[in-house]
């Protein structure tokens, strides 16, 4: 369940209270299953059976890989499929009330959505592969212009929500562990849990009226521009990023701390007990090395929902990155800057699912060393 | 001479979380005293939920999950280690005290070779040097009959076998050079004929050693064979203690006496084998390209059982599956009472399924939590029979009869239910659609002793009453002698051997065979003694 | 069952629960005014006349709470209801089904999850017409792809249980074995999962109200209330934070009710027995 990962927050709850964030994700249990079914293993034996013998981990990533590539095709076929086969014409709809048959003829012929939609998949796709998304309906400008900038904005602010919550959380996990069901671990439990049911705009004016409005340390809106310095983008960017970094902390700390509890209740930690071994080192030896890729591919997931949790903050702050711009579109049904933006989005998401599920292949002894 | 290990007065006591309920205080353990001098062995000795694993582990001054220890004392050379400071617990466990665990499997660390595990405890309790810590634990490979000593180290555990990191595990708790170790039924999860080399290789080990040891298991036959003393254990309270000549030849409490004698019935087997209720012929069978069956054909008359015996991965309870009907065998065909019987479940009728039962290991599995007794043996009668109302409770009543349960059960859930009970239960639901032929999958493997022999005196009594017919697989030949008319002995797949009782059981043997009859452990002291006796003999004779 | 072992946080979720649907019932009852009436200047402060001051147009805050509950609770409900019944029939039906079913459901399924929920509901939104029947719809369809999951996880560790292998030998139906032998075991995970989907529908609908993609004005709904009223923030005017407190605090309860439930669950489970 934690797998197709988090689109929103309380979604990780389940994967969080239940103690099952170590299960693979979705995508990696379709790895096992169309291996299954895949024609090298149906008993003729091919090369791919015979690699897959000898190193059963590079035949693993290549999967996933292959996966990764064909979910990504699979996705652009729906974004852009998938809004044809919806009822509704553009067209139409974007004349609103003024349209004519004629007016809504000379658009459709203007946009190009005359012809099949086969053909405009394609040369839609074969331009997306080269980074070039059309043009905007609503400004007539190259779409791959615009998000081009707006792109690196967001992940400019996705780094740094990213650098701050990673450590803090994985830190408050294992607090929450080395106090496990006392009181600090009791105290951290019920503000994530709090914490994981705030939607991200409360928290985010939340903290625009305490700190920009009523003590005027931050500022707010959260724009920037290209004369900007990096020092005065930092401050811009200071309430988003702790808006972000917030949201998303308590979903990775609560992971993390089930990851671990996970891998401490295992017999072999019991048997390091058994030895006399130091606390210390039955963390650092015997528990780490198989905490570390749980513990990895709940930040993987984690920062895939960071990538999506861009959309709503940057709306809340007025920042100009790729979320709100997506927004903006979709509120004036700019179909072009739509797609675009959703494929690239989807991209993310799916490039850091893959990222999660190919540290949990790597970290497994059993495929590191094959017998 | 001074004990090395003295535990005086021993009591137990865990928090429980029913569900639903407020939490309460349970007494595991009460008022068990031992002692355990240097370089001998004591036998803990009990059912499940005798507390053996939990008094084993105070030794190691460890609580499993909540367990706490709350009275008594527990010496190790004359110093109370229940009142050590945590560092001085430290200095104990994997110093002085070792710990076999029942699954090995799950004890070793996956990241770590098998070599770094074994020396980790000597070299930080600065028992010895790397150097040293490496060539003993070799030299310890080789004392446990592992392949390959010099290079065995370098293996990560999912690479060996189940029965090398049982042995592996032993290696591990000896290489510091403890002063006792402590053996949590270190052959429970083995198939028996490896359990009989894991067992031998830790006598060898801890002979040449001198190191006390706490052997914890629940199979009397196997302690008789490795221990000095035993000390029998009955629901946390001691039943008997005494050198093991005593309680195996002299038992004096009646609970040791049923523990001693539990395998001691024999069954005449029935002089006419010729008809044939169920008729397998040239069954193979398996998954996609993988054979699990090979060519097995076998046969048994009505009103007769049929006992299936062999080690995990021998097929049998493939068998079973195939003549269910759940896995449809690729070759081959069965008949059941002259007629050809459907291969897939899908193809069969009611009345064809009917007549044939299942009865499972697991009990606690195989009935829906969520049923009460009556549903769940009320359910075939309404399904098969259409009986409803007055007719299915009365029914219901004399089948809890039958099973010697009675009425008042009828109401309960499975959960309210004893081991045994769950398991007379899940037979009652096989007698209610009154069928000819019931699959018994290790019925009994699951229950203590006792309990199981209670399940095999009911299941004759209902065969002479109903004449029904058994196929009853099983991996333990004690059960073989005690209720089977033939026997069929599978191994990897194929039937090695099927006939009569008296014909399969009695020489001469082929090799599996054999090996598997002078593998089970026997209630007589010097046992294993004499098997590895002749083994030598007849390797020296090659 | 007793009630003295339900632990305070959950009394505090499900007192916070029970307010709401309150609120959300009987509103044309509670609310002193009406849901679009114009009662005063804007943005009036609290307290005073009007309990929680006046919005962005004048309009009584305190009412346009109540009457938000209602619309909130209404389709955050129905969708989760509907999200509900489709992923537990479709993943129920992959897990007993097997083989050839099951694949496709699951492929598909994993296909519509590598898309995030939030994008791929703005790009279908960008296309459809702005309606309430749509907007529950999509929400829905989103969102039984998680339950979807679950189900069938769920579904296929009671379905590989002996129980369930006996009914089949027994020669029972498809109906049967669903409704009477697995079902009846899933319960508990199921309701606290059914808590969980609820609690992610508020706030994904507040979410999509509050981008103005989702309840359409003048209807009150809690994220149409915040987004109404955010340009007051930057004059100190807290008018925003109301409305988006009442989600937070609804969330919440609901979380506290759910993380009960998933204790009671796991401890139904049992832990490890002595040997």
């Amino acid at each position: 369940m934690a797998a197709g990962g988090p689109a929103h927050g309380p979604e990780l709850t389940t994967a969080a209270v239940a103690g099952e964030a170590l299960q693979p994700s979705g995508a990696a249990g379709s790895i096992a299953s169309t291996g299954a079914g895949s024609p090298g293993s149906e008993g003729k034996p091919s090369a791919w059976a015979g690699f897959k013998k000898k190193s059963p981990l590079a035949a693993l990533v290549i999967q996933r890989l292959a996966l990764s590539v064909m979910l990504l095709f699979a996705v652009s076929l729906m974004i852009f499929g998938g809004v044809e086969a919806l009822p509704g014409d553009f067209a139409s709809t974007y004349l609103g009330q003024s349209a004519t048959p004629q007016a809504v003829e000379n658009i459709r012929k203007d946009l190009g959505l005359d012809r099949p939609a086969a053909t405009r998949y394609f040369e839609w796709l074969g331009g997306a592969l080269q980074g070039d998304f059309g043009r905007s309906w609503a400004s007539k400008q190259s779409v791959s212009e615009q998000i081009g900038k707006r792109l690196g904005n967001s992940l400019f602010l996705a780094f740094f929500a990213a650098a701050i919550s990673v450590p803090l959380a994985v830190g408050l996990g294992m607090l929450a562990v080395q106090y496990r069901n006392r009181l600090p671990d009791k105290i951290i439990n019920v503000i994530s849990l709090a914490a994981i049911s705030l939607p991200e705009f409360f928290v985010g004016y939340l903290l625009i009226l305490f700190f920009a409005v009523q003590l005027g340390v931050a500022t707010f809106p959260a724009t920037v521009y290209d004369s900007m310095t990096f020092g005065q983008r930092l401050s811009a960017i200071a309430l988003p990023t702790a808006t972000l970094v917030l949201v998303v902390l308590a979903h990775m700390m609560r992971m993390t701390r089930a990851a671990i509890l996970n891998v401490m209740s295992s017999a072999y930690v019991e048997t390091a007990e058994l030895k006399g071994l130091s606390g210390l080192r039955i963390i650092a030896r015997h528990a780490a090395p198989n905490a570390v890729a749980p513990v990895v591919n709940v930040i993987a997931l984690n920062l895939a929902y960071l990538v999506v949790g861009v959309v709503v903050v940057e709306v809340v702050f007025v920042y100009p990155g790729m979320g709100q711009y997506m927004v903006d579109a979709v509120t004036v049904r700019d179909m072009p800057v739509v797609q675009a933006c959703g494929l690239i989005f989807a991209a993310f998401y799916i490039f850091l699912n893959m990222v999660a599920d190919i540290i949990a292949i790597v970290a497994n002894p059993r495929l590191r060393h094959p017998r | 001479m001074a004990s090395l290990l003295s535990v005086k007065n021993l009591k137990i006591e865990a928090t429980s979380y029913p569900p639903g309920e407020p939490p309460r205080t349970v007494t595991l353990v009460e008022g068990v005293s031992f002692d355990v001098e240097k370089g001998k062995v004591l036998g803990l000795i009990g059912e499940s939920g005798a507390g053996k694993s939990t008094i084993g582990l105070t030794s190691l001054a460890y609580g499993r999950g909540g367990v706490r220890i709350t009275g008594g004392e527990v010496l190790l050379d004359g110093e109370d280690i229940l009142k050590l400071s945590p560092a001085g617990i430290r200095k104990v466990r994997g110093c002085k005290v070792c710990y076999v665990a029942q699954s090995a499997a799950a004890a070793f660390n996956p990241a770590h070779r098998l070599g770094e595990q074994v020396i980790e405890a000597s070299l930080k309790h600065g028992i010895m040097s790397r150097a040293e810590a490496e060539k003993r634990a070799v030299h310890l490979f080789g004392v446990l009959g592992l392949p390959n000593p010099e290079t065995f180290g370098q293996r990560y555990p999912h690479q060996v076998s189940g029965g090398q990191l049982q042995r592996a595990m032993t290696a591990m708790a000896l290489c510091p050079n403890p002063e006792l170790i402590v053996f949590d039924e270190p052959t429970t999860a083995l198939d028996v004929t490896t359990q009989i080399d894991v067992l031998a290789a830790i006598k060898h080990a801890i002979e040449e050693t001198h190191t006390a040891a706490l052997y914890i298991t629940h199979d009397l036959a196997v302690v008789a064979q490795i221990t000095d003393d035993i000390l029998v254990l009955r629901h946390g309270k001691m039943v008997e203690y005494g050198p093991v000549k005593q309680i195996i030849e002299a038992p004096r409490e009646d609970y040791t006496r049923a523990l001693v004698n539990v395998r001691g019935t024999k069954r005449e087997e029935a002089a006419d084998q010729s008809g044939a209720l169920l008729r397998v012929e040239n069954v193979t069978a398996g998954y996609g390209m993988l054979r699990v069956l090979q060519d097995v054909s076998l046969h048994l008359p009505k009103g007769q059982t049929l006992a299936v015996v062999g080690e995990s991965g021998s097929g049998k309870s493939t068998l079973a599956r195939v003549i269910t009907g759940l896995l449809p065998p690729q070759e081959g065909r069965i008949t059941f009472d002259g007629k050809p019987l459907p291969k897939a479940l899908k193809g069969r009728s009611n009345d064809e399924l009917r007549r044939i039962q299942m009865i499972y290991q697991m009990a606690d599995t195989a009935m829906n939590p969520r049923q009460t007794v009556r549903d769940i043996i009320g359910r075939p009668l309404t399904f098969y029979y259409g009986l409803r109302g007055e007719k299915k409770t009365a029914r219901v009543k004399e089948l809890l009869e039958q099973i010697e349960m009675g009425g008042r059960f009828a109401d309960r859930y499975p959960a309210e239910l004893s081991g045994g009970q769950k398991q007379r239960v899940a037979i009652a639901r096989a007698l209610a659609a009154s069928p000819e032929l019931i699959l018994c999958d290790e019925p009994t493997s699951a229950l203590d002793p006792l309990v199981a022999e209670g399940i095999l005196n009911l299941l004759h009594k209902l065969q002479e009453e109903t004449q029904v017919s058994y196929v009853f697989i099983t991996h333990d030949i004690a059960i073989v002698r005690a209720i089977a008319d033939s026997v069929a002995v599978m191994h990897r797949g194929r039937l090695v051997r099927f006939g009569p009782k008296s014909k399969v059981l009695s020489p001469p043997f082929d090799d599996y065979t054999d090996l598997l009859l002078k593998s089970v452990p026997e209630m007589e002291i010097g046992w294993l003694e004499r098997v590895l006796e002749t083994r030598r003999m007849e390797s020296a004779g090659n | 069952m007793r009630l003295s072992t339900i632990p305070i946080s959950a009394w505090i979720g499900m007192a916070g629960i029970a307010l709401s649907v309150i609120c959300a019932l009987f509103a044309p009852l509670l609310a002193p005014y009406g849901e679009s009436q114009i009662v005063g200047a804007i943005w009036q402060p609290m307290g005073g006349e009007h309990l929680l001051g006046t919005d962005n147009l004048g309009r009584d805050l305190f009412s346009r709470l109540i009457f938000g509950a209602r619309t909130t609770i209404f389709v955050a409900l129905a969708a989760t209801i509907l999200s509900f019944s489709l992923g537990m029939l479709l993943s129920f039906t992959a897990a007993v089904t097997g083989g050839f079913v099951d694949q496709v459901f699951s492929r598909f399924n994993d296909l519509m999850m590598a898309i995030p929920t939030l994008i791929f509901a703005l790009v279908v939104l960008a296309v459809l017409p702005q309606q309430l029947w749509i907007l529950i719809l999509v929400m829905a369809v989103l969102d039984s792809t998680r339950v979807y999951r679950i189900g069938r996880a769920v579904a296929l560790d009671v379905a590989v249980m002996e129980f369930v292998e006996a009914a089949r030998l027994r020669g029972e139906g498809t109906g049967w074995i669903i409704f009477r032998e697995i079902l009846p075991n899933t319960l508990s995970p199921l309701l606290a999962e059914f808590g969980l989907r609820f609690a992610f529908s508020i706030l994904f609908l507040s979410t999509l109200s509050f981008l103005g993609l989702g309840i359409q004005p003048p209807a009150a709904d809690w994220g149409g209330m915040v987004k109404d009223n955010k340009d007051g923030i930057i004059f100190g005017i807290s008018a925003a934070l109301i409305p988006g407190g009442a989600i937070a605090g609804l969330a919440i309860c609901v979380n506290l009710v759910v993380d009960w439930l998933m204790k009671r669950t796991s401890s139904l489970k049992g832990g490890r027995g002595d040997g």
